[in-house]
C-alpha cells in the first residue's frame, strides 16, 4: 500500500513540496471514500478539512430554492476541493457531493491551521499553492461569466 | 459527371435532402446536388457561401465527410436574418452554394503527431470533418482528444455522435458545460445520500480550458486544432503554451463578416490578410500579434 506521504507528493497541489513540509502534511491527512451521491460537505457547516482529489468525480454545487441546486464546477483526478478551512469563519460557502466513487486524501484544516502557525514557511507554501487554485478558479468563473456560447445577433 | 466549374461569383443550386435540429439554435442541413452540376469537392475547415434565394447569402463552414462530396453538410446556428429564414427551409427547397472557399485545417500536417481538438458551441461544426478524416485513417495519427465546451447540456452538438465517439477506445472525448442543473430531487433530499440517478448532468461543468489538462496526449508533439468564440480561442491558446504547444502547432479558425469568399470587397479584412482567402484557418503563429489588436 503506497504511504500517505509518497501520495502526497505525487498529488499536483502538494508535488514539490519538501520532505519536511510532506511530513508536517501527512500528519494532518487521511485516506477518504466517497460514494456516487454521497454529500461531502454541506453549505454553512464547519469547514474543518479539503480534499485533494485522487480518483472520480466531485461536484461543486449552489442550492437556491427557486431553481434547485446548480453545478458550479466539477473536479476530477489532480484537482483540490475546498479553502474555507483557511478562511474565518472556516464555514463552507457551497455544498459538495460525488458524483461517481472517488478516493481523495482528506487535510485536516484545523491541524493545518496550527502547524502553519508555528511554522511560516510551511504557511506560506501552503498560501502560494491555495491561491494558485483561487486564481485558476477565478479566472474560470469570470469566463463563465461572460457567457462566451451565448448568441448574438 | 461533374461538370465544368462555374464562377466563384455564380452559386449552384443544391437541394435540401434532410434538416435535422440540433439544438434550440442549431440545425443541420444535408443538400444534395439540384443542377447539372455533380459533387463538391472541399478539404476540412473550408466553407461556403450559402444563399436563400430572396434572402441572403451568409459563410457556413461545411461541417460534414469530405470523403462523401455528394453529400453536402451545413450546421448553422440561427442568430441573423439569413440564418433564422434558414432555419424554416424544408425537404426539397433549393438553395444557392458558392463554394468551397478558405484554407483547410492541417490535417495532413498532423499525420505522425497527436491531435487535440478544441472547440466551443458551434466550432464544433467546422471541426467535425478533421475528425472524421482522422478517424477515416485513424493508424496515421499517434493519441487523439476532443475537448469540447458549451453553455448547458443541452446546447451540446452532435450529442449521439459524440456518444459513439466516447465509446471508442482510441480516441478521448471530454466535454463541460459552463451551467447545469444539479439534481431533481435536491428539494426534497437533506439527508447524507442520494441516488446517483437523481442527477441530471453528471459530466463536467466548468470552462473549456479546464479540460484540456485531461487531454492524455504529447503536447510537445501535437497539432492543436481550436475553434470557438475568439475569448475562448485566445485562453486556449494560452492554456496550451503553458503545456509546451509551439504557436505553430495552434490552428485556430477566424470569423469575419464574409461577403464575397474571393478576396475582392473587403468585408472580412483582418489587418493585413482576408478571412475568406487567407483564411478561415490559420497557424496562430502566423496572427499572434492580429489577434491582440482589438480595434481589428
Amino acid at each position: 500500500m503506497e504511504s500517505l506521504q509518497k501520495i502526497l507528493a505525487e498529488h499536483p497541489f502538494t508535488r514539490g513540496l519538501d520532505e519536511r513540509h510532506l511530513a508536517l502534511l501527512t500528519g494532518c491527512a487521511s485516506n477518504v471514500r466517497f460514494e456516487a451521491g454521497q454529500r461531502i460537505f454541506r453549505e454553512g457547516e464547519e469547514a474543518n478539512q479539503f480534499y485533494l482529489v485522487r480518483e472520480g468525480k466531485m461536484a461543486i454545487e449552489l442550492f437556491g430554492v427557486e431553481r434547485g441546486a446548480l453545478t458550479i464546477l466539477t473536479l476530477g483526478p489532480g484537482e483540490v476541493l475546498g479553502w474555507s478551512w483557511l478562511v474565518p469563519p472556516y464555514r463552507w460557502k457551497f455544498d459538495a457531493y460525488a458524483l461517481e466513487p472517488a478516493r481523495a486524501i482528506a487535510l485536516d484544516g484545523k491541524c493545518l491551521r496550527e502547524k502553519a502557525e508555528k511554522d511560516h514557511d510551511l504557511g506560506y507554501e501552503l498560501l502560494k499553492r491555495i491561491a494558485q487554485v483561487m486564481e485558476e478558479r477565478l479566472h474560470a468563473t469570470r469566463l463563465q461569466l461572460l457567457n462566451v456560447y451565448e448568441v448574438e445577433s | 459527371m461533374a461538370s465544368a466549374p462555374v464562377h466563384p461569383m455564380v452559386p449552384e443550386p443544391w437541394r435540401v435532402r434532410r434538416v435535422r435540429k440540433e439544438t434550440q439554435e442549431t440545425f443541420t442541413l444535408e443538400l444534395e446536388p439540384a443542377g447539372g452540376h455533380g459533387e463538391l469537392r472541399f478539404l476540412a475547415g473550408q466553407f461556403n457561401m450559402v444563399y436563400l434565394f430572396g434572402v441572403g447569402e451568409v459563410p457556413i463552414s461545411v461541417s460534414g465527410d469530405a470523403n462523401d462530396p455528394h453529400k453536402l453538410v451545413h450546421t448553422i446556428r440561427a442568430v441573423g436574418p439569413v440564418t433564422r429564414a434558414m432555419r424554416k427551409v424544408k425537404r426539397g427547397d433549393t438553395l444557392g452554394v458558392r463554394g468551397p472557399f478558405g484554407t483547410p485545417w492541417p490535417v495532413t500536417a498532423a499525420s505522425g503527431k497527436d491531435v487535440l481538438i478544441v472547440a466551443g458551441g458551434i466550432g464544433l461544426a467546422p471541426l467535425r470533418p478533421v475528425i472524421y478524416e482522422v478517424l477515416s485513417k485513424r493508424h496515421q495519427f499517434g493519441d487523439v482528444a476532443v475537448v469540447y465546451g458549451t453553455r448547458t447540456p443541452a446546447d451540446i452538438l452532435f450529442s449521439s455522435e459524440i456518444e459513439r465517439w466516447q465509446k471508442r477506445p482510441d480516441m478521448q472525448v471530454h466535454i463541460t458545460v459552463d451551467r447545469a442543473a444539479a439534481t431533481k430531487d435536491t428539494i426534497k433530499s437533506d439527508g447524507q445520500e442520494r441516488p446517483p440517478h437523481a442527477t441530471i448532468w453528471s459530466g463536467n461543468v466548468g470552462v473549456v480550458t479546464a479540460l484540456i489538462a485531461r487531454a492524455k496526449i504529447d503536447f510537445r508533439n501535437a497539432i492543436a486544432m481550436v475553434c470557438g468564440p475568439e475569448v475562448m480561442m485566445r485562453f486556449t491558446v494560452q492554456e496550451l503554451e503553458k503545456r509546451g504547444l509551439a504557436l505553430d502547432q495552434i490552428y485556430i479558425s477566424m470569423e469575419r463578416n464574409m461577403k464575397c469568399a474571393v478576396g475582392f470587397c473587403g468585408h472580412c479584412q483582418f489587418g493585413p490578410t482576408f478571412i475568406c482567402k487567407d483564411g478561415p484557418v490559420f497557424p496562430y503563429s502566423r496572427i499572434e500579434t492580429l489577434f491582440s489588436i482589438r480595434e481589428l
